[in-house]
């Protein structure tokens, strides 16, 4: 079990207690987040699915690493490591 | 489907600062990218019903496919913006793109994408020149214009 600091975008703070940052345990970055909705149910609906897996318009970075190029919720986490959770920014001209 | 584009409503309560200079670059980066989608992030603070942008970003724009009409934001791009205004002691407040030979208005496609709490400003560039500028927000499933100032 490692204790992570994850950052929360500004839009989901209403959700996560008014907080930026919440610090969490776990081994992996699925369950520091699990660990987080614990607290905070709202926010991790908003940043997870049932199936455990990101949402499709959310990043979800340990360090300056997309998980999504690591293992996914899988990827084990370390003492001190630094989780941030963003928008998945897309759109167009109609 | 609903209409991703409420009925023109300005509210004075919904207003976002982005000094000419910042318009200005974004007006160049918009002209220099056309006819492509060129795509970034607004950083600075807001309070209340009010934002003030104090730095812009350019991202890369993953979408090579249909550069020309859509754009995916490059979450690494967004990742070092997002750095940069922690460092700063500002934060990201939303993000831009261009529509080239299109209206600034928000297409279904990002509608799809937003999020409550952003602001999304929408350039509508046309050959040598950026036609408009305007500033959205998502309210429940659809868009409200917010009022740009300087």
């Amino acid at each position: 079990m490692s204790r992570v600091i994850v950052r929360i975008p500004t839009p989901l703070r209403g959700f996560a207690g008014g907080n930026s940052e919440i610090a969490a345990e776990g081994a992996d970055v699925g369950a520091v987040l699990s660990a987080i909705g614990a607290d905070h149910p709202e926010l991790l609906e908003r940043v997870m699915k049932d199936d455990g897996q990101p949402r499709e318009f959310v990043n979800i970075y340990l360090g300056s690493d997309n998980v999504r190029t690591l293992d996914g919720m899988d990827t084990p986490v370390g003492e001190g490591d630094v989780l941030s959770i963003l928008p998945a920014v897309a759109g167009g001209a109609p | 489907m609903p209409d991703p584009i409420q009925p023109p409503r300005v509210s004075p309560m919904n207003r976002i600062s982005l000094p000419d200079p910042l318009r200005e670059e974004l007006a160049t980066i918009a002209v220099d990218g056309y006819p492509y989608e060129t795509c970034g992030v607004l950083v600075g603070a807001s309070a209340d019903d009010e934002v003030r942008v104090e730095k812009v970003f350019q991202a890369r724009n993953l979408n090579t496919e249909r550069a020309r009409d859509r754009y995916v934001l490059d979450p690494d791009d967004l990742m070092s913006a997002d750095l940069a205004a922690r460092e700063a002691g500002l934060e990201i407040v939303g993000f831009w793109h261009t529509h080239p030979d299109h209206p600034a208005r928000p297409s279904e496609t990002d509608r799809e994408a937003a999020w409550d709490g952003y602001s999304y400003v929408i350039l509508s560039v046309s050959g040598a020149r950026v036609e408009d500028l305007r500033s959205w927000r998502l309210n429940g499933e659809g868009f409200v214009e917010e009022r740009v100032e300087a």
